[in-house]
């Protein structure tokens, strides 16, 4: 049988400032984006501002109206990163199959390991809270999606271990919502069949739960039941990119086309500069639009052509929106990804016209992703991004995107 | 309560890139030198705050922890109380 351990830090990003700063542990606190740039949210915080109701994700304002004394404190992505990659030389020291989740979490296969599970996680607790100030909370399971529950059953530094024997006791009498990939949609759909606990869905009859959620009840059937066997990834593998894109929320909303329409370029530009860097291009453009009620939608349309080019990316992004938003309200962020990607090698459908054209197109826009690479986003632009009004900021857009899809 | 000091080191890497703190340079110009390097591991420091390699090194007989946080280094100093 298989040991698998999850492994999760807790409150990570506030966790690591407390590091910096002991005074902080004794004080509500919380790490959370800038508000001049509109990012201004919790992302994550210490336990007495959870104690105070403080959740992640939610604004700076409403933290403060649970929490008036939080000390808010701006991310250090640098730092974070740093302790990312320490932590996983520690787990690599007790197995190479080690798979990232995020930043914080991973799941190591320890089978092969002659110390076992418990005394594993025990000393992996032990030697984070020593040689990096945090804390871990540790799952010990037979399968990862165990794992990953056992961990979330006591924090912080806490190792909780559920086996063959225990997780009948341990694993179903809990809500269903504790189950990795169950979502408020699907648990929605298991409440109308009256299936709460996990033991609910373990015990009724995949048929019942495929009619419910189609082919991932087969999936969440062997969840509940501990038969997932899915494997743990060994470091530097890792699932194949399903598409490239990149989101922005602009420092005031955007209230017209010209304003949008370099934002949508800006976006298309470092999306292409990324298909790129990584060998691939794509055939179906997807585009993002939040407005300034938080409501958002998606469309995509496919082109004829698979692409890396920003300029068929952006002119594709700029069609989808002007055929799909009305301007009914301002909007405060936009996104564009490229899907259904393959290699820049892979045999293509050439065209009779305008094939030298596009190849002369990709080396230009090749030359200046280099340019912005080796002297910094703003090192040149295309004159219609300066349209929008938003240049300096969409320099950076690198900087000030969030990925939402990769 | 104690905070972090940064202060001026003097090391000795060898051929294989061992470093060795010698000596310890003090704000107010003091220097510190290094009787005998004690242990050295990956560590966080829990009185002054901070993380990085520790060296517990031997100053004049008494056992000093000297950390190298992203090639600054820094001691962890008494906090002085306020002087009334």
């Amino acid at each position: 049988m298989r040991t698998i351990l999850h492994s999760d830090l807790n409150n990570f990003y506030a966790s690591v400032e407390c590091v910096y700063d002991p005074s902080l542990r004794h004080r509500p606190m919380a790490v959370c984006g800038d508000p001049e740039a509109r990012h201004g949210i919790v992302l994550a915080k210490n336990m007495l501002a959870k104690q105070a109701g403080v959740k992640t994700a939610e604004a700076i304002w409403q933290a403060r109206q649970k929490c008036p004394d939080l000390v808010v404190v701006a991310p250090n992505h640098h730092r974070y990163l740093r302790f990312s990659r320490m932590i996983r030389q520690i787990y690599a020291e007790y197995t190479h199959k080690i798979e990232p989740f995020g930043m914080d979490e991973a799941w190591l296969d320890v089978s092969d390991h002659p110390m076992g599970g418990e005394a594993i996680a025990n000393e992996l607790r032990l030697r984070a809270r020593q040689e990096l100030g945090l804390t871990l909370s540790v799952g010990v399971s037979f399968n990862k999606v165990f794992a990953k529950l056992g961990s979330d059953m006591k924090k912080p530094d806490a190792t909780t271990v559920i086996s063959a024997d225990n997780y009948r006791e341990r694993v179903w009498p809990l809500p269903v919502g504790a189950l990795l990939y169950v979502g408020p949609a699907t648990r929605r759909k298991l409440a109308a069949r009256n299936l709460r606990t996990i033991g609910d869905v373990a015990r009724c009859a995949p048929e019942t739960l495929r009619t419910a959620l189609g082919k991932s009840g087969d999936m969440l059937w062997c969840y509940a039941n501990g038969m997932d066997r899915s494997p743990v990834m060994e470091l530097g593998e890792s699932m194949p990119v399903k598409s490239v894109g990149n989101s922005m929320t602009t420092p005031e909303d955007m209230r017209s086309d010209p304003e949008a329409r370099a934002v949508l370029l800006a976006l298309s530009e470092n999306v292409a500069d990324r298909l790129r860097a990584k060998g691939l291009r794509g055939r179906e453009v997807c585009l993002w639009v939040r407005d300034c009620e938080l409501r958002s939608f998606t469309t995509q349309c496919r082109l004829r052509e698979s692409t890396a080019l920003a300029s068929e990316i952006g002119r594709s992004a700029i069609q989808l929106f002007r055929c799909h938003y009305r301007w009914e309200k301002p909007i405060r962020s936009l996104g564009v990804s490229v899907s259904m990607l393959e290699s820049e090698d892979s045999d293509v459908q050439l065209s009779i016209f305008g094939e030298a054209d596009r190849v002369r197109r990709y080396e230009l826009e090749g030359t200046l992703g280099e340019i912005r690479r080796r002297f910094g986003s703003t090192a040149i632009q295309r004159a219609s991004i300066l349209e929008g009004g938003y240049a300096a900021t969409l320099g950076s857009v690198e900087a000030c995107g969030t990925r939402f899809m990769e | 309560m104690a905070h972090r000091a940064y202060v001026r080191v003097l090391v000795d890497v060898d051929e294989i890139g061992q470093v060795q703190p010698v000596k310890i340079y003090w704000e107010d110009g003091r220097c510190f030198e290094v009787d005998r390097l004690l242990d050295v591991r990956r560590a966080a420091s829990t009185r002054a705050g901070g993380q990085g390699m520790r060296y517990t090194c031997r100053v004049r007989g008494r056992a000093v922890n000297l950390f190298e946080d992203e090639g600054r280094w820094f001691v962890e100093a008494r906090d002085v109380p306020a002087r009334r």
